[in-house]
């Protein structure tokens, strides 16, 4: 057991893939000789060669389309979209050719590759870098999407994103990088569609994801002091989502919130309301509410960030307000 | 600012014409049975589409279709030039790539009337033709995609040592498009085994290339700037195109990195179904069907000591091919509407949710 930071762990999965099979390549913007320009991947050259962790220009177009080429021909390339927001100039080659390409061919190509990026606010890198996009990709049919929120799960859930026959998402929270926990020592190999109980409770049950779910811990805390017992639920996987750890704890607590920091319209708590309201409503003894970030682009400035994206005090007035209501 | 349409009316701007002498490659050391070979394969590609023509006006095929009739001796040229496990990459006009490396008509057909014989099931149309099992690896229809993907393709083969190599067909209007410039750069830095090949008919979509292209010739002239040679071809002959095709793939093969060809054609026809091509001038529409691939080579054929009889004989046996494929493809089932929830994922299912 050691303690590693989450960009550490970003490394560590990746290099215990790549130990383990010949076919996982790495490439990406400075991810080879800079080890990323988050350091994510430091120390990958070094152990694997240029071979197979390679530079690539800034062409996120041919970055994607090389690593699907790749996929379809026996490789299972991860490759880096140095930010979520970068997404914008290369979708084509996500939502319609990464995404579409199994089912348009019936099953005759499979494309097993993982891209990672950094998603996410916090660091007041303003609009066109702090974007959560997890929602843009779980629109398109065809991509699998993680975002995990600890050292551990980054180093699992990269395991089992690499191992996935199909296409992965695999978002790092940029605002988690310097985050620092203990890490099992040997193998880690997590499920795809597995949500786990961060914190057991009774009275109210918070879906978090990435960043929000140590905010969402917080607020559990603050909670408690007050006498409210609420369940945390670390979402990780939004597709394939694991619905029934979701649908369970609203039975056992009757209460549903959901932290996003997506912008309001469409986030991923929107689809598990519509579920919940579907499957889950005579559970429910209030209605669900979600706490997301407004429908604006993110701001640079500290305190206006932090002002829009859901903190752990929003949180906690939040589900505070609807219990004692 | 310059204003092409304010320099000549729409359809009114200055014809290119053909190359006047189809007897130059006469002499070219292409063998006999490679010969007839093209000139098979060239009347598969224009009789299967003539009947897929056919078939939309009977309302048999649905959606849209892009035709490569008057365009096919770049599909049979590269075709005769490959191993039969290098890889290929077509786009939305990909009918022809796809009979080039060997699949056989009926599935294709099929495929365009969204039977369950289909090539896909009919879950991809005329527009993704794909077969693994031919190294036809897809069928791209968002403009310069699929030359990053090729990329791809290309680097696995290198990194696994297959000696595969990867040929990537696209159209003038792609040299236009974001992707193909990241695409021939990837491609040049990384020396990747791929040839990449302008099929350059003059017209992007509705507009002719020169009015909307920095340079004269939309692929060859950007070739300098990845470090390749310019190299451009009379797309309508399959002999220059075969051993044009047959340097580049061996060139390729050996590690001598990518090339961009672009091989000049003319459709006879409009973009899609929906165009009827009106916006050309009529000499050189008719200057260019007179250049037919399939009449040059037919011509060439003759004075190489070929009978029309022989060439007759080649032309029924597709004819008859054409037609059985079209009653399979016709009394092919509709595809069950299960198969409409399966193969998103690798375990043949669309669920999202436990």
């Amino acid at each position: 057991m050691a303690q590693l930071t989450y960009r550490n762990a970003v490394a560590r999965g990746i290099a215990q893939e790549m130990r383990r099979d010949e076919r996982v390549v790495l490439i990406g913007e400075d991810v080879a000789g800079a080890g990323g320009v988050f350091k994510t991947t430091e120390g990958l050259l070094d152990e694997f060669g240029p071979r197979r962790v390679v530079d690539t220009p800034i062409s996120e177009q041919a970055i994607l389309g090389a690593a699907m080429g790749a996929a379809m021909t026996g490789l299972r390339p991860v490759a880096e979209i140095m930010f979520a927001d970068f997404f914008a100039v290369c979708w084509d080659i996500v939502a319609n050719q990464i995404a579409k390409t199994r089912y348009m061919t019936n099953g005759q190509v499979t494309v097993p590759l993982v891209i990672k990026s950094g998603n996410g606010g916090s660091l007041r890198f303003g609009a066109q870098h702090s974007q959560s996009v997890e929602n843009w990709a779980m629109a398109v049919p065809g991509l699998k999407v993680v975002t995990p929120a600890t050292p551990r799960d980054v180093v699992g859930l990269m395991a089992a994103a690499v191992r996935s026959d199909d296409p992965v998402l695999f978002f790092e929270h940029k605002g988690l990088y310097a985050m620092k926990s203990e890490v099992p020592d040997g193998e880690i190999v997590d499920e795809l569609g597995k949500a786990v109980i961060r914190r057991a409770g009774t009275d109210a049950t918070i879906l978090s994801l990435g960043l929000t779910v140590g905010r969402a811990l917080d607020a559990a805390a603050q909670l408690a002091s007050s006498g409210i017992e609420a369940e945390v639920i670390d979402v990780r996987s939004l597709v394939p989502l694991d619905i029934r750890t979701i649908l369970a704890s609203l039975n056992k607590t009757g209460r549903l919130f959901t932290v996003e920091e997506n912008p309001r319209l469409l986030g991923w708590g929107a689809e598990i309301a519509s579920i919940v309201a579907d499957e889950g409503f005579w559970d429910l003894d209030g209605p669900v509410q979600r706490i997301t970030t407004p429908y604006i682009p993110l701001p640079a400035a500290d305190s206006l960030e932090d002002l829009v994206i859901p903190s752990a005090d929003l949180v906690a007035a939040t589900v505070t307000k609807a219990l004692r209501s | 600012m310059r204003y092409p349409l304010s320099e000549h009316d729409y359809g009114a701007h200055p014809a290119v014409l053909p190359p006047d002498d189809p007897t130059r490659h006469d002499g070219d050391a292409v063998p006999l049975p490679v010969r007839l070979d093209l000139y098979r394969k060239m009347q598969e590609m224009r009789l299967f589409e003539k009947r897929a023509y056919d078939l939309f006006m009977r309302q048999l095929v649905k959606g849209t279709s892009h035709l490569s009739l008057g365009m096919e001796a770049i599909a049979a040229g590269f075709g005769a030039a490959l191993r039969a496990d290098d890889l290929t990459f077509a786009t939305y006009r990909g009918h022809a790539h796809t009979l080039a490396r060997g699949v056989p008509m009926t599935p294709v057909l099929a495929e365009l009337l969204g039977r369950s014989n289909g090539l896909m099931g009919g879950k991809g149309g005329s527009m993704h033709l794909t077969s693994v099992e031919h190294g036809v690896l897809g069928s791209y229809a968002i403009i310069g995609a699929h030359l990053t993907i090729a990329n791809g393709a290309a680097w696995s083969a290198q990194y696994r040592g297959s000696g595969q190599v990867t040929v990537c067909f696209f159209g003038d209007g792609t040299t236009n498009i974001g992707a193909f410039h990241e695409a021939l750069n990837y491609a040049a830095v990384f020396q990747l085994p791929v040839v990449f090949v302008c099929e350059n008919n003059l017209y992007m979509e509705y507009t002719p290339i020169a009015d909307i292209t920095a340079v004269p010739r939309p692929a060859a002239d950007r070739s300098s700037a990845y470090g390749l040679d310019p190299v451009a071809i009379d797309g309508n002959d399959a002999d220059e195109v075969y051993l044009t095709a047959t340097t580049a793939v061996q060139r390729a093969r050996a590690g001598g990195g990518p090339s961009l060809i672009e091989a000049v054609t003319y459709r006879h026809g409009g973009h899609s179904r929906a165009d009827p091509g009106k916006y050309r001038p009529a000499d050189e529409v008719e200057a260019w069907k007179r250049y037919d691939p399939i009449t040059v080579y037919r011509g060439r054929l003759q004075r190489l000591g070929i009978d029309q009889a022989s060439m007759d004989r080649i032309d029924k046996e597709v004819a008859a091919e054409v037609d059985r494929a079209t009653e399979e493809a016709i009394a092919g089932d509709l595809p069950s509407p299960a198969t409409a929830l399966t193969e998103l994922w690798a375990d043949g299912g669309s669920s999202w949710h436990n």
